[in-house]
């Protein structure tokens, strides 16, 4: 408060000046930063044989929900969708139950062996066998072409893991473990029933962190999915991203099912992204606070 | 008495163990993860000694020493790879590094009003979109109908095919990580910028200095601390650049500039088979990676007293 009636007092010429800089500054960021995603709501919305020739410059024209239509008929592309929500509910449901079971323990200072744990876990952070090995042990277990192989290689991301037990640590109180004790409550107990209803704001992120990452996940299903009925969204996506510029390159006339393909690509963004923008107000809440704890044990 | 007492801390620690035993009940999955899927893999590495081909029972392959790393360093690939991964996360860091400080600070100038609240709000969407994601945007802004050709168009430039052109890989590839992670990698500095005692500022007002003198003179030091973390942690990863979007954006015309070493261990790897030599070139990787990052954690030890440990 009393610092911007200081401001105000204070308010010299080269401080306007400087004010009228940031301001256009941060519009220019806007402009920047927005420009791209009206684009592409626009060019979902117009007649793609317009957004082909390039005329669509900032809002939409020949207004219609054509290519939203042609999204929902294309088989493909809804099997992709139905494949991702499964993916994302399992793997963030076994994300969240395995970090939690790593997060917990490692938060107790009374834990013997804790250290010797924690570092055991920590170095997997510094060295990986890389992603041949990695593979290859995935094809081992046989869970090649299965929702497995989504799930259980990336089961605990160790950061994450980290944010969880430092929320855990500075939370929740020992004088409440200690009372739950005197009670003769179990540790998984007092997990479930005090710690976790304590932690609703870290799991809200851990739902977010890790709930992104499936929705967008690109690696694991390229190398472990070959079956082209297990695709998930972002696969299907790509693969109608380069038919449809592999036939920009392609000099041999632009047909009906090209414009197509173009209006599909538009919509099918905005459609995969719908999930994320209707979680945004409620992830906002958050999220600073997830980069925060992340943030002091860095 | 040493001895007893000894005894005494060794029988506490045994009813510790027996008292906790819920806990490590709730460790046994969480090891068994990282057994499975970070140290098995890890095991696995000897492939890369090994002449190993798909099919083959790996304590059968015949071992060959450091062939595949010498196939590797020799080939044509070594150079390129090396260099386009380095080159890459290098230019990353340096136009992404310092952007989001400053808007971290240009945002602290700001009033809290409309203007801050669509500043902040917009700039972390990016960073929720997918790559692929990403790269259509990328091909819709810059293939050749797309709105930068119809502007260099208007100015009498011929059309540049951005998305084939290996010269334009790199910086395509930079910038839109930039335009996706700036929000969000600026939100740790808004963090401590709001930490920063109010009183300081106060104080340089009475003394008349501009806003221009505040942010060198009070801002800016104050967010040094975090800075040099930040900065250490980027170099501890510098050889991380990241796979999908390289891969999404790659094409037979700009290979000379795409190709860096996860996508060629994906290509020799997953594609091809040849298991020996990508594992030997991810293991290379690996190993430059644990070394800067073991020299970037301790200087972070150093410099905050508290590092990844």
């Amino acid at each position: 408060m009393s610092n911007e009636k200081a401001l105000k007092v204070r308010e010299s010429g080269s401080d306007v000046v400087f004010n009228v800089v940031v301001k256009i500054l941060m519009v220019l960021v806007i402009v920047i930063m927005a420009y791209p995603l009206v684009l592409t709501v626009s060019c979902s919305f117009s007649d793609p044989k317009l957004v082909m020739q390039g005329d669509i410059w900032l809002l939409p024209e020949d207004v219609g929900i054509k290519s939203y239509v042609n999204v929902f008929k294309h088989d493909r592309l809804m099997t992709g969708f139905k494949n991702s929500i499964i993916y994302t509910l399992l793997a963030t449901s076994v994300n969240l139950v395995l970090t939690t079971c790593a997060a917990y323990p490692l938060s107790r200072k009374d834990l013997v062996g804790r250290k010797v744990i924690f570092t055991i876990i920590l170095f997997t952070m510094f060295f990986s066998g890389g992603s041949i090995p990695l593979f290859l042990v995935v094809k081992d277990l046989g869970m090649l072409n299965t929702p497995w192989a989504i799930v259980f290689p990336t089961a605990i991301n160790t950061y994450n893991m980290i944010i969880m037990r430092t929320f855990f640590e500075s939370t929740v109180p020992d004088e409440l473990l200690d009372s739950a004790r005197m009670d003769g409550c179990s540790d998984i107990r007092f997990l479930v029933k005090i710690v976790l209803p304590l932690s609703v704001p870290v799991i809200c992120i851990m739902v977010m962190y890790y709930g992104v990452e499936h929705w967008n996940e690109f690696y694991a299903p390229l190398i472990y999915l070959s079956r082209r009925s297990m695709h998930p969204l972002q696969l299907v996506l790509r693969e109608i991203l380069m038919t449809a510029s592999a036939a920009m390159t392609d000099a041999a006339g632009l047909t009906e099912q090209m414009y197509e393909v173009e209006g599909i690509k538009y919509a099918t963004i905005v459609v995969s992204s719908i999930p994320m923008i209707v979680a945004y107000p409620f992830m906002q809440k958050y999220f600073r606070k997830g980069v925060m704890i992340g943030a002091v044990k860095g | 008495m040493a001895k007893k007492e000894k005894m005494l801390s060794r029988d506490f620690m045994k009813r510790r163990v027996l008292n906790n035993w819920q806990l490590y009940l709730l460790l046994v999955p969480v090891l068994a993860y990282y057994i499975i899927f970070h140290y098995v893999p890890m095991y696995g590495v000897t492939i890369a000694f090994k002449d190993y081909f798909p099919g083959m029972d790996l304590a059968e392959a015949p071992w060959v020493g450091f062939d595949n790393f010498s196939k590797f360093f020799d080939s044509y690939y070594f150079g390129r790879l090396v260099w386009n991964t380095l080159s890459i996360r290098i230019f990353q860091i340096l136009v992404g590094f310092p952007l989001p400080i400053i808007l971290a600070i240009l945002l602290n100038e700001l009033k809290d009003g409309g203007l801050k609240k669509s500043v902040q709000n917009l700039t972390f969407i990016p960073h929720f979109l997918s790559s692929v994601v990403i790269v259509s945007l990328l091909n819709m802004l810059f293939q050749r109908t797309g709105v930068v050709n119809q502007v260099l168009g208007f100015f009498g430039h011929d059309p540049i095919l951005f998305m084939q052109e290996a010269s334009w890989f790199k910086p395509l590839f930079v910038l839109s990580g930039v335009w996706q992670n700036m929000g969000w990698n600026s939100l740790i500095y808004i963090g401590a910028i709001l930490s920063i005692d109010p009183a300081l500022y106060e104080a340089a007002s009475i003394d008349g200095a501009t806003r221009w003198q505040k942010i060198w003179r009070i801002t800016l030091p104050c967010l040094m601390p975090t800075i040099i973390i930040m900065l250490l942690m980027n170099l501890g990863s510098i050889m991380n650049v990241g796979f999908d979007k390289a891969l999404l954006m790659q094409n037979d015309l700009n290979k000379q500039a795409s190709d860096i070493i996860s996508t060629f261990v994906y290509e020799r790897g997953i594609l091809e088979g040849d298991y020996g030599l990508s594992t030997a070139v991810g293991l290379f990787n690996s190993l430059i990676n644990t070394a800067l990052l073991v020299v970037s954690n301790l200087l972070t030890k150093k410099v905050s007293g508290s590092g990844l440990w």
